[in-house]
C-alpha cells in the first residue's frame, strides 16, 4: 500500500485541447478516493493517467516515493477494475484472474494460493472453471474485482465498475466495495458520475469539472459547505437551488426550504410540478417576485410526506445558517 | 409463418424444389457420365442412371489419367491441389493477421498510408497484374514449383481487412487490461487476440480454400510439367480436341474428384463458417 501524490498534473492531446488543467491532491495511504464529476469532465482521464495508460503532458505522479510518469502500467503496482470488465472471453475465470500473475511467471502454488484467497473473498470458489460469459453480471464484475486483488497491488484503480449493473446489484456492490476496502486497506481511486457512490464510498472526494478539481474533501464537508456553484448544483438530488439576490447568488438546499404563512414567507414559488416520492415530496416552481409575477429562475423543495403540495404559491422560509453566497462571477462561495 | 395456407406452402415448396433440381441436375449428369464407358455416354440420349465402370473410370484417372489427353495422374493433381488450397490460406492468414494487428494495435508513421496501400490491391486481381507476376516468379525460377503455385497469391488485402475490422470490434479495454497485466503486445496478441479470432479464421480458411482450389488462370500459366498440374488445369488439359476426341466420362470422374474436397470442407467447417461471418465472441 501507498500514497499517491498529484502534482499540478495536466494533459493535453494538442497546444489548444487541454483536457486536465492542473490537478493535484496528496493521497494518504489506505484512502478510498472518489473522483465525481459529470461526463466528459476528464476524471477518467486523469485515473488513466495515473494508471499509466495515457501519457501525462506536465506535472508528476507518484506513488509511494516513486514517480511514474515514465513507467509502464505494469511497473506501477497497480490494478485496475474496468467499467466492461474487460475479461478476456476465452479464458476461465481461473485464467482470468491468475493471467497477470502468470506473466509476472511467480510459482505455481504462489499463483493458486492468490487467487483461491481472493475467490473466497469474493465468493468466486464455484465459478472458477466457468468463463466469463456463463456469469451474470455481478458474478463478472467480482472476478473483475478478484483480478485486481490477486496482484496485491499498492494501489486500485476503479473506471466506473458499478456503472454496468442494475440498481439493486449497484447497492450490494457498493457495500461490498466497501467491506473489501476495510478488509484489505488498500488504497483506492474510483472514478464514477453517480453522485450517491461518490457520497457512501468516498473517504474523501474529488468533484470535477471541465478538467480542473472544483472541491477536494470528504463527501459531507462538500455537500454541507459547496466551493463553488458547480459542486453546489452537481451534488444532492435535487440539487442546490442557486438564487440571485443582492448582487450575489443564494444557494439554499431543497431540504431547506419549509414552508410558512406568506407573512413570514422569505421566498415565494409559483408551483407547477409535483413529485410525491413516498418518503417525501418534490415541488418545483418558478421563484415568485414581490410584484406577484413568476421569475425565471427554477426552485425546488422538498416536503415531508404528510404536508399536501398543490399547484399555486407556496411560501417558504429558511435559516440563515443553512443559506449559501456565492459569488456570480467566478462562481467561488463566500464566506459570511 | 402460422397462417394456414395450403397453396402458399405447396407453392414456395415447388419453387424450391425446382432450384434445387436446377442446380442439382448438372452434377447428377456429372456423375452419371463418369460411371458408363465413352460409348455409353456418346448415346442420345445419354443414360441418366449410374452404369457399371464406376470403379474403373475413377481407378483409370487416379494413377494414370487419360488415354487421348494429359496423362497426368489425377491423384498426384489432387496432391498438388491440396498443397495450393492449403498453403494459399494458412500464408493469407498469417501474414494478414500480423498485419492487421500492426495496424490496428500500433501507432506508427505512415500507418494510414500503408493501409490504404494493402487497401488499394483490392483493385488489382490476379488477372490484372498477371504478367509482371509471371515475369517476376519466371526470373526468380519458380515456375513449375509448389512455391511459384502459391507465394503470388499469398499476400491477401481481403484477409487483412477482415483481421481489421474484426480487431477493432474488440473493445480497446481488452488490449488496457493485459498492459496493466503486463502482457507485451505479443503475449497480447498470442493469448488474447488468437484465440478471439479462431472463428474469423476458420470462415477465412474456407473461403480462402475453395480460393485456392479453384485456381484456374496463375496455375495454367507456370505449369507446364505435368507433375505440377493441379486438378482444375487437369481437366482442361484432358479435353483435346474435337467433342468425340474427349473422354467425357474420365473428364467427369476427374470433375467429381475436383468438386468433393471443397464441398468437404465446406461440410465440415459450416458451423465454424457461419459463426465467423455472423457471431463475434466477446
Amino acid at each position: 500500500m501507498a500514497a499517491v501524490h498529484l502534482r499540478d498534473v495536466r494533459k493535453s492531446y494538442t497546444p489548444e485541447l487541454q483536457v486536465i488543467h492542473g490537478v493535484s491532491m496528496e493521497i494518504k495511504d489506505g484512502e478510498f478516493i472518489v473522483i465525481l464529476g459529470p461526463s466528459g469532465c476528464g476524471k477518467s482521464t486523469l485515473l488513466r493517467m495515473v494508471a499509466g495508460l495515457e501519457t501525462i503532458t506536465a506535472g508528476e505522479i507518484a506513488i509511494g516515493e516513486r514517480v511514474v510518469n515514465n513507467l509502464e502500467p505494469k511497473d506501477r503496482d497497480i490494478a485496475m477494475v474496468f467499467q466492461n470488465y474487460a475479461l478476456y472471453p476465452h479464458m476461465s475465470v481461473y485464467d482470468n484472474m491468475s493471467y497477470g500473475l502468470r506473466i509476472k511467471g511467480l510459482p505455481k502454488e504462489e499463483i493458486d494460493s492468490r487467487v483461491k484467497r481472493a475467490a473466497e473473498i469474493l465468493e468466486l470458489k464455484n465459478f472458477l472453471d466457468r468463463k466469463p460469459r456463463a456469469l451474470s453480471g455481478g458474478q463478472r464484475q467480482r472476478v473483475a474485482m478478484g483480478r485486481a486483488i490477486v496482484r496485491e497491488p499498492q494501489v486500485f484503480l476503479f473506471d466506473e465498475p458499478l456503472s454496468n449493473l442494475d440498481a439493486k446489484l449497484r447497492v450490494q456492490m457498493r457495500g461490498e466495495l466497501q467491506a473489501l476496502h476495510r478488509r484489505l486497506g488498500t488504497t483506492s481511486l474510483f472514478v464514477t458520475h453517480d453522485q450517491v457512490e461518490a457520497m457512501t464510498l468516498a473517504q474523501r472526494m474529488i468533484v470535477m469539472n471541465a478538467g480542473r478539481a472544483e472541491q477536494i474533501g470528504a463527501p459531507l464537508e462538500v455537500y454541507a459547505k459547496p466551493a463553488t456553484t458547480f459542486v453546489a448544483g452537481f451534488l444532492g438530488s435535487p440539487p442546490m437551488n442557486l438564487i440571485p439576490k443582492d448582487g450575489k447568488l443564494l444557494g439554499v438546499r431543497p431540504e431547506h426550504l419549509e414552508p410558512c404563512s406568506a407573512s413570514e414567507a422569505m421566498l415565494t414559488i409559483e408551483v407547477d410540478l409535483i413529485e410525491p416520492l413516498g418518503a417525501d415530496t418534490l415541488v418545483y416552481g418558478h421563484l415568485g417576485t414581490p410584484g406577484g409575477d413568476a421569475s425565471s429562475t427554477r426552485v425546488a423543495t422538498r416536503l415531508p410526506a404528510d404536508r399536501p403540495a398543490q399547484a399555486g404559491r407556496l411560501a417558504v422560509r429558511y435559516a440563515a445558517s443553512n443559506a449559501h453566497w456565492f459569488d456570480p462571477a467566478s462562481g467561488k462561495r463566500i464566506e459570511a | 409463418m402460422v397462417e394456414n395456407r395450403p397453396w402458399l406452402t405447396f407453392f414456395s415448396h415447388f419453387v424450391l424444389i425446382l432450384g434445387v433440381l436446377a442446380i442439382a441436375f448438372p452434377l447428377w449428369i456429372t456423375f452419371v457420365a463418369s460411371t458408363h464407358t465413352l460409348e455409353a455416354i456418346m448415346q442420345v440420349p445419354m443414360p441418366l442412371w449410374p452404369g457399371d465402370q464406376l470403379v474403373e473410370n475413377y481407378t483409370q484417372v487416379l494413377t494414370a489419367g487419360s488415354t487421348m489427353g494429359s496423362k497426368a495422374a489425377a491423384g498426384q493433381m489432387l496432391v498438388n491441389s491440396l498443397v495450393m488450397a492449403l498453403v494459399i490460406p494458412l500464408g493469407k492468414m498469417v501474414i494478414s493477421i500480423i498485419s492487421a494487428f500492426a495496424i490496428v494495435y500500433f501507432r506508427f508513421p505512415l500507418r494510414m498510408f500503408f493501409f490504404w496501400m494493402i487497401f488499394i490491391t483490392l483493385m488489382l486481381p490476379v488477372e490484372v497484374r498477371i504478367i509482371p507476376t509471371f515475369k517476376v516468379i519466371a526470373d526468380l525460377g519458380m515456375l513449375n514449383t509448389y512455391a511459384g503455385l502459391t507465394v503470388p497469391l499469398i499476400a491477401s488485402a481481403t484477409a487483412t481487412f477482415l483481421f481489421r475490422q474484426f480487431f477493432m470490434t474488440i473493445p480497446d479495454e481488452f488490449a488496457e487490461a493485459a498492459r496493466v497485466d503486463g502482457a507485451s503486445p505479443m503475449r497480447f496478441f498470442w493469448d488474447v487476440l488468437m484465440p478471439l479470432s479462431k472463428t474469423t479464421m476458420a470462415a477465412l480458411f474456407v473461403i480462402q480454400f475453395i480460393y485456392g482450389w479453384n485456381q484456374y488462370l496463375w496455375p495454367l500459366l507456370i505449369t507446364t510439367d505435368e507433375s505440377m498440374y493441379t486438378t482444375v488445369i487437369g481437366i482442361k488439359r484432358m479435353i483435346v480436341g474435337s467433342d468425340a476426341a474427349n473422354e467425357w466420362n474420365l473428364i467427369m470422374a476427374t470433375a467429381i474428384l475436383a468438386m468433393l474436397p471443397p464441398a468437404l470442407v465446406v461440410m465440415l467447417m459450416q458451423k465454424w463458417f457461419v459463426k465467423g461471418l455472423v457471431e463475434t465472441e466477446k
